[in-house]
């Protein structure tokens, strides 16, 4: 079976300053996103308490709540979680209370109320480890893409790093950018995505670069366009069916996954199509219009020859 | 051109059948088990132990399915739960207050599975239940409790040595010692230069009094620090064994911070309790002169307590007025042991101090015969006197002995307290992480779940796809699994939730390298080469890519495990073995099948791709 035999180059680079331009858009709309609406933090970064408990029965959320506020817990968020019968409870961190003991207070409350509550999952972050968290999750962010940076570098050449770099941000502006439109919850496992996403991408592109590479070096043309467009043609057949088994993957995670999952295989899900979106349409134009040619690759190989003929 | 030489097939074999072995442990599942464990770790664990516990679930007519002997304590294994809590208590009972008993899960796994080494993966937390705490040591605390200690000290320096001091305080971390003249300032300050050298001194004068501040050289606050969390370890240590947990984590993470983890605890809230006890213990003098003043108590009762003392209550309600100074803290208890006074008969409690404890407590009981001195137990602000003996003799060599408690019961939960210690330092919990058992397991469940259905549709899309070297590629990514499965078993790295998120998602990216040859075949195919050679090329060519589209992947998994921690680094540890065994499995491994299958083939006209 073969999906993708294509007897002609498709003419990607005819289309790239659109392609960019939908890009720029996009960045820019999440950017104002996330200024504006910014990020809706877990706990694991803005430090606080969630509690999961389970019932019996399917529960009313909407009790429980009014339980709590009369017990003196009004700034406590209630929702199901998963189930009907699974109760997510989120405390925002108070000043003065050691919040460790707080879990145990909110369950005595809930224990009053249905005795059959069971506890099934604890998270407390106090907020200066919620802020070390957040802050060791950016510099992994830049240590990355630094990484990332200096190998295309080393490897390829700096315009291919740049233009790497540029479709991967692209990536990962739009993923914020869809986490704040929704308000997901942004929590240290989507950070975590967030940051597979990173390496996903640039890998998706480093296969697109890697035969622009291999074609500069067999071709005599100068063309650059109608090269990055007949390596794109080449390795889209790759690109789709690789995007697609690696999204079959996340799906089933996204679906079958359970809740504490589910931020993560979404992140991935949004990420594996941007990602895709990117290498082919975003990277490469990036890379021309920087100024690559022929020559910077065929450099390198003829020197050390032209010597051993002298 | 499409065949390895014997040596490559045999590597492959041996390093399939390596993965397989180390992977077999993980499909056993576990056994119930107890773990009995001595709650000193200065007692041996031998086969006299091993005895003992197999002779008292003999005596209790309880049948094990096998009793072992490791470093840590003694294993016994059982058929069913039941009989597994069955077991503890008896043990328990058999065994007495000197050993932790604990429910325990250890690999079914054979025998000669183990004797490989070949053991199952570690579960975290999420996924078989328990309790994370990362607690934060109260350093300023720490030296200012060292303070408190050296003002005692220097306070009996001077007064050995003979040195007139008109008053001696505490400000934050500092001493400050005041003198009627600079001769006696001079000479307390020669007296403690020797004794501490780990003070720095600094003169001052205010109004008519030369005054001495002492307070800790940087290097030894340093020192002081380090000590302050090496003794909130073996505290929490001690505490964690009262609680009867089979495998805890307790270590120091950073310079003041703590990491306890205690898998399969479910009453938390016990945990909780027993971990965050702020406890700190106090040997102080009774003031027996007020005390004679029947009026005197009344009033302090009331709340007009006499200057340098305080009073608290007695378990039986009554007043005791207590003088201010610390004759002793608990930081020189070494060991607590409930037991019997040899005399009477009567329930006590046997501590050991420290040398320097003995000394001072020496010196305290000559100069105090026949007064009562109290022990203080001061949690969370409050303090309560544990008991108040009467000072019979002098005690020397650090031996004591208290009487006076109702029960054996109380003079074990005394003992308790006092071995638990009191913790260098206070402790809070910046962070914690509670999973219930069920949640774990659902969590396995949905884990390996969602991987075993994403590999399964992977796996029908690439047969279809591409035929038999679609079922080749599943092969490999199948192999990939096995390999990586066994190097976590191997490293017995701990696997998470985000862990096996991290294994679906290297598999999702693993076919990629399968995909990438497939792609190359079919375009030299069409090229016109013929099937070897469109093979042959097909992987050489794609090697370059497969490496460097791999390479910056690495790079983000190794900067995860640098930078995260908890679940990301579970993540981080699985992406980062997932891409090493997919690059192996998904070209050598492929290869050979590809080489065993079409390689000795003469004029091959088709390839089924």
């Amino acid at each position: 079976m073969e999906l993708f035999h294509l007897e002609r180059d498709i003419p990607f680079m005819r289309y790239a300053r659109s392609t960019i331009y939908v890009s720029i858009l996009f960045i820019v709309a999440s950017i104002g996103l996330l200024a504006t609406k910014g990020l809706n933090l877990g706990v694991d970064f803005t430090g606080g308490t969630v509690m999961e408990v389970g019932y019996p029965n399917p529960a009313d959320v909407g009790a429980i709540r009014a339980h709590l506020t009369r017990a003196g817990y009004g700034d406590a968020s209630v929702q199901n979680f998963g189930t009907s019968r699974d109760v997510l409870v989120r405390l925002p961190v108070k000043s003065g209370i050691t919040s460790a003991q707080l879990s145990e207070k909110v369950l005595v409350v809930l224990k009053q109320a249905d005795a059959a509550v069971l506890l099934k999952r604890v998270e407390f972050v106090g907020p200066q480890v919620g802020n070390e968290l957040f802050e060791d999750g950016a510099l992994a962010l830049l240590v990355v893409s630094i990484g990332i940076m200096l190998y295309l570098a080393l490897r390829f050449e700096w315009r291919f790093a740049l233009g790497a770099i540029f479709a991967t941000a692209h990536d990962i502006f739009i993923v914020l950018g869809a986490f704040s439109l929704f308000q997901w919850e942004f929590s240290l496992t989507v950070l975590a995505a967030v940051l597979a996403i990173l390496g996903y991408s640039v890998n998706d592109t480093v296969v697109v670069f890697d035969r622009i590479r291999e074609n500069f070096k067999k071709t005599r043309s100068n063309d650059v366009a109608a090269i990055m467009d007949n390596a794109k043609t080449a390795t889209l057949s790759r690109t789709i069916i690789t995007s697609g088994s690696t999204q079959l993957m996340v799906l089933a995670m996204l679906f079958l996954g359970g809740e504490v999952l589910y931020g993560f295989a979404l992140a991935l899900t949004i990420g594996i199509v941007v990602g895709t979106y990117s290498s082919v349409l975003v990277a490469s134009p990036i890379v021309m219009w920087l100024g690559v040619s022929r020559e910077d690759f065929i450099k390198k190989v003829e020197k050390p020859e032209s010597g051993a003929v002298v | 051109m499409n065949r390895y030489p014997l040596w490559k097939y045999l590597v492959i074999g041996v390093a399939l059948l390596i993965s397989f072995l180390y992977t077999l442990p993980n499909f056993f599942g576990e056994v119930p088990a107890v773990q009995v464990m001595p709650v000193r770790t200065t007692e041996k664990v031998d086969t006299a132990l091993m005895r003992r516990v197999e002779s008292a679930l003999k005596a209790a007519g309880i049948a094990h399915t096998g009793v072992a002997l490791d470093a840590r304590g003694v294993k016994a294994r059982f058929a069913s739960p039941d009989v597994q809590i069955q077991a503890k208590d008896a043990l328990q009972a058999a065994l007495g207050p000197g050993y932790t008993v604990a429910l325990n899960l250890l690999p079914a796994s054979p025998q000669w599975l183990a004797s490989l080494g070949a053991r199952p993966m570690n579960m975290g937390l999420d996924l078989r239940g328990g309790v994370h705490f990362l607690l934060q040591v109260d350093m300023p605390k720490a030296l200012e409790k060292a303070a408190e200690r050296y003002q005692g000290d220097i306070r009996t320096l001077l007064r050995e040595n003979k040195v007139r001091y008109t008053g001696i305080g505490r400000e934050g971390e500092q001493v400050t010692i005041k003198f009627r003249d600079a001769v006696q300032r001079g000479a307390a300050r020669k007296a403690i230069e020797t004794a501490y050298s780990e003070l720095q001194l600094v003169d001052s004068e205010s109004g008519e009094e030369f005054v001495l501040t002492g307070g800790l050289k940087k290097q030894a606050q340093v020192k002081t620090q380090e000590y302050a969390l090496q003794q909130n370890l073996t505290t929490l240590r001690n505490r964690v064994n009262e609680l009867g947990v089979a495998e805890p984590v307790i270590q120091q993470q950073g310079i003041d911070r703590v990491v306890v983890q205690l898998p399969g605890v479910q009453d938390t809230a016990k945990a909780k309790e027993i971990l965050g006890r702020t406890a700190t213990l106090e040997i102080r003098m009774v003031d027996e002169e007020r005390m004679q003043d029947a009026a005197t108590v009344q009033a302090a009762a009331a709340g007009q307590v006499p200057f340098g003392t305080e009073v608290y209550r007695e378990r039986d309600g009554r007043p005791v007025l207590v003088k201010k100074s610390v004759v002793l803290t608990g930081d020189y208890i070494t060991d607590a042991q409930p037991g019997f006074d040899k005399q009477t008969n009567q329930a006590a409690v046997h501590i050991n101090l420290d040398g320097r404890g003995a000394r001072l407590f020496k010196n305290v009981t000559r100069e105090n015969v026949g007064k009562r001195m109290a022990i203080l137990l001061i949690e969370k602000g409050k303090t309560e006197v544990v008991t108040a003996p009467v000072i019979r003799e002098e005690i020397g060599g650090g031996r004591v002995q208290i009487t006076g408690m109702d029960s054996p019961q109380e003079a074990s939960d005394v003992a308790l307290l006092l071995r638990a210690g009191a913790l260098a330092a206070p402790m809070e919990i910046v962070e914690e992480r509670t999973v219930g058992p069920s949640l774990g397991a659902d969590n396995i469940e949905r884990g390996v779940n969602s991987t075993l259905v994403g590999f399964a549709l992977v796996a029908v899309f690439m047969v279809v796809y591409y035929q038999l070297f679609g079922v080749i590629s599943v092969l490999a990514l199948a192999t990939n699994l096995f390999l990586l499965v066994a190097l976590l078993s191997m490293l017995q790295a701990t696997l998470t939730l985000p862990g096996i998120a991290g294994v679906a998602l290297t598999l999702g990216m693993a076919i990629d390298a399968n995909v990438i040859i497939a792609e190359r075949i079919r375009e030299e195919l069409r090229l016109g080469n013929s099937p070897q050679a469109a093979m042959a090329a097909g992987y050489d060519r794609a090697w370059d890519t497969i490496l460097d589209s791999n390479v910056t992947t690495l790079i983000a998994g190794i900067a995860l495990f640098w930078l995260g921690s908890g679940p990301v680094r579970g993540f981080a540890v699985t992406l980062c073995l997932g891409i090493l065994t997919s690059m192996f499995s998904a070209v050598t491994v492929s290869r050979a099948m590809v080489n065993l299958t079409y390689g000795r083939v003469k004029r091959l006209t088709k390839v089924s791709i």
